[in-house]
């Protein structure tokens, strides 16, 4: 016991208290936020050609690009000055109150949890397609995924995003070296995209196509606002968050269209849109085994990338609802070694697990993208509050958006139309959801609710609200 | 290869799951719940930020 208290007074920063660790620097925050998001150029994104033709594709990248430029620009602001794990959930209870911040923390856990089950079912996948052997199942390889990242969570933050740095750094390499592979500034060589893409066949479903190409347009850049959960991990997050989520959202853009382009001047918009790897085929269709291979190996990687980000960012919005007893507390327990929330890690693996046992990839990612887009329509309203009542001036912010209160109007519109696209496709799972974060409101509210100790939640020192 | 591939995948789920629930054991029987729900939200801003413009 004795050694235990010596390793517990040397491993902490305030006091007696075990708390999170402040390891991180805006290379981090970037990996987090890529490493999250780039599995979907190797997959998803182009289930929007199936919606709306191969321009259908190209016009969300752009306009949901738009969406998730003021997602950035938001998040940048708000968790610059909120900077508690929990990212939006702490930015939610904060600023609107408490009722909605259980909400958000639920659809930053579902978002994440599900993104890491589609990357781990993806990563299997992958890897049965290209063994191409008969009985080989993806369930090991699930396992493998799930298991050895939550480990590698468990063990601590700093080696999770400095792995998550390297692997997310080469799946991106391997977009850059395909790209100049196929000598994109001419037409006929390799690429064919003015056979491909043709007026009679840019938008084969019309107008009504672009909308409906929304629902997937969102793989484009899904996750990249997960970089504010590390927000009470980097040494200096005022500096760091707008940096990274900045740059990262930056990357994520050229990526895109590098990504668009190589595919659509290479694979006819009616496989585009049901093939489940448009970049690894892209390689194929080069004839290059090299660049074939690199493409299959940079799939894995972004899966990997992608479950590993998601690992930390839902055990840390899981963690932040225990340690303000929104949920019960003995979730917010900090390991005192590696200084990570290790129950919430270890209580969501299972979880993830059985989800990636027994749903298909289609409903995974269907949810994923429900509760992110929920997520997104809250920070529109989130942003318009905060400068109510925190004006310009009133309280330090590490960065300040550009243009307000357009980014949040633009955000909240497109939103709006991106909800209409889920419903042309998945009508019910979206009302289901709805009745879900109805029913769970209510449970919050008349009995969880009791549980809060209302004094300690509201943890920034910030003045008093104009009007209050 | 590939079902080899498989089986290690199963036998290193398996190796670090055990690791994982043995570590948790150990720090729950080790440390008070005290200590390891000590933590609280934005004490570093509470110390670092004033908040004067």
């Amino acid at each position: 016991m004795t050694a235990a208290v010596e390793t517990a007074q040397t491993t902490t920063i305030h006091g007696d208290r075990v708390s999170l660790l402040r390891v991180l620097g805006p290379a981090h925050v970037w990996a987090l936020g890529v490493g999250i998001v780039l599995v979907g150029e190797f997959t998803g994104w182009n289930f929007s050609a199936d919606k709306g033709g191969a321009l259908a594709a190209l016009i969300v990248c752009w306009v949901v690009g738009l969406l998730y430029t003021s997602v950035a620009m938001i998040d940048s602001e708000v968790t610059s000055t909120v900077a508690a794990a929990g990212g939006q959930y702490a930015q939610a209870k904060h600023i609107v109150g408490p009722l909605m911040a259980f909400n958000v923390a639920l659809f930053l856990v579902f978002a994440y949890t599900m993104l890491e089950v589609s990357d781990a079912i993806l990563l299997g996948d992958t890897i049965v397609a290209k063994a191409g052997i008969e009985g080989l199942t993806h369930n090991s390889f699930i396992a493998a995924t799930i298991v050895v990242l939550a480990w590698l969570n468990y063990r601590g933050v700093l080696m999770t995003l400095n792995v998550n740095f390297v692997i997310t750094a080469i799946a991106y390499v391997s977009i850059v070296i395909l790209f100049f592979s196929v000598s994109p500034w001419t037409q006929g060589a390799v690429l064919k995209l003015n056979e491909l893409v043709t007026p009679a066949n840019a938008l084969p479903y019309g107008w009504i196509g672009v909308i409906a190409a929304f629902q997937f347009g969102i793989w484009y850049y899904l996750g990249i606002e997960g970089t504010t959960q590390a927000a009470e991990e980097v040494r200096s997050p005022a500096r760091s968050l707008p940096y990274g989520t900045m740059a990262g959202m930056i990357t994520l853009l050229i990526a895109a269209a590098m990504t668009w382009y190589v595919c659509a001047s290479l694979m006819p918009w009616e496989y585009l849109g049901i093939t489940y790897y448009p970049l690894w085929d892209a390689g194929k269709l080069t004839g290059s085994p090299l660049l074939e291979n690199l493409l299959f190996i940079a799939t894995l990687l972004a899966a990997l990338a992608s479950a590993n980000g998601c690992i930390n960012d839902a055990a840390r919005a899981w963690f932040s609802l225990g340690r303000d007893r929104y949920l019960p507390s003995w979730f917010s327990a900090v390991h005192p070694k590696y200084r990570t929330p290790y129950r919430s890690i270890l209580f969501l693996l299972p979880i993830a697990l059985a989800f990636a046992f027994i749903a298909d990839l289609n409903q995974a990612i269907t949810f994923s993208i429900l509760s992110g887009v929920l997520q997104y329509t809250f920070m529109s309203i989130n942003i318009m509050m905060f400068r109510k009542k925190w004006p310009l001036g009133s309280i330090r912010r590490g960065y300040t958006h550009p243009f307000h209160p357009l980014p949040a109007i633009v955000l909240f519109c497109l939103c709006m139309v991106t909800f209409f696209a889920i419903f042309l496709g998945f009508g019910s799972q979206l009302i289901a959801m709805t009745v879900f974060y109805f029913l769970i409101s209510l449970w919050f509210h008349f009995y969880r609710y009791k549980f809060v100790r209302r004094g300690d939640q509201f943890s920034m020192p910030w003045p008093k609200p104009q009007g209050y | 290869m590939w079902m080899g591939l498989s089986y290690v995948c199963w036998g290193i789920s398996v190796v670090l799951a055990a690791w994982m629930l043995y570590d948790w054991f150990k720090v729950d029987t080790t440390y008070s719940e005290e200590t390891l729900t000590s933590s609280r939200e934005g004490e570093l801003e509470a110390v670092s930020e004033k908040h004067r413009i």
